[in-house]
């Protein structure tokens, strides 16, 4: 009995968690409301030409695909939580 | 008679650099800041990135401008969009098939509308494109910038000149079978080009 009302609270704090810490995280990265990125552009500029010149920097930039996928592992964390019943309280009412 | 010989390479030699003989500008870049930029911009998703492979050759005259001819190279396996997903469908068999078609070239034919001033000519360059194997016939504004002498202060103990080629141009993937199934809301049909290169040629 204990253990289906501890995994229901650890698999809501957990989706709670999970779907937070990714809006946390995107924003946090930009807000990026693209695709995910690994690289980001980097120009610099050639004094002799005038080319702007481009390198790829390596940098993990989320996009909304990301922010879905977390929210919908979170989602699917919640909806678990779901299929453990809150059994204790009948437990305790029983003489 | 040596001498005699040697004398008229010397005068040859001379007689051309005075008379600004057309030069061979390379356009392999060892500091790789070649580059060009493609842009699709469709109703619901915009992508935009970018190919540094550039390699190739243009003769230039500046006192013939209008006289350019060239072929640039671009490695198709150099473009390059920062979603790793994206690169791999871009590079893919359906849409740029890099593995086959290994290079993109654009080949002048001739240049029309050539204004000089300066170290700076603009005109708009008639030539072959060629992509994923199909070559189209485009007209593409050109502006090409002289340095002269400055090849020194890019790469140390050479001499030269430099030629920067700059153009912004738009072609249609479909009509270089890009995969032209993919819906235009989301990919668009008009890739937006911009083209910012520069040549050396060593004395």
């Amino acid at each position: 009995m204990f253990v289906c009302t501890n995994m229901k609270r650890t698999l809501l704090i957990l989706a709670v968690v999970a779907a937070l810490g990714a809006v946390f995280f995107w924003l946090a990265t930009g807000a990026n409301r693209g695709w995910t990125r690994t690289s980001v552009p980097v120009k610099t500029l050639d004094q002799v030409t005038g080319i702007e010149g481009i390198e790829y920097r390596k940098q993990f930039v989320p996009g909304l695909d990301f922010l879905a996928a977390a929210l919908l592992g979170a989602a699917l964390l919640g909806g678990a939580s779901l299929l453990f019943g809150n059994k204790q309280r009948q437990t305790n009412t029983k003489p | 008679m040596k001498k005699t010989l040697l004398a008229l390479i010397g005068l040859t030699a001379l007689t051309s650099a005075a008379l600004g003989a057309p030069q061979t500008f390379d356009f392999k870049d060892p500091k790789g800041v070649n580059n060009i930029v493609f842009k699709l911009d469709a109703l619901l998703e915009a992508t935009q990135g970018s190919a540094n492979g550039i390699t190739g050759s243009v003769t230039f005259d500046p006192d013939k401008p209008a006289l350019t001819r060239g072929k640039l190279v671009v490695a198709a396996a150099s473009l390059h969009v920062p979603n790793p997903m994206m690169k791999e469908h871009l590079h893919s068999r359906q849409w740029m098939d890099v593995a086959k078609y290994t290079d993109i070239t654009f080949e002048t034919k001739e240049l029309k509308n050539v204004k000089t001033s300066g170290a700076q000519t603009t005109a708009d360059v008639v030539g072959t494109l060629t992509i994923k194997g199909v070559s189209k016939e485009i007209t593409a504004p050109i502006k090409l910038s002289y340095l002269k002498d400055k090849l020194s202060q890019r790469v140390p103990n050479l001499k030269g000149d430099l030629l920067v080629i700059r153009s912004t141009f738009t072609i249609k993937r479909s009509d270089f079978g890009i995969n032209p199934a993919a819906p235009q809301d989301k990919v668009s049909d008009e890739i937006e080009l911009a083209l910012s290169v520069a040549g050396a040629a060593a004395r």
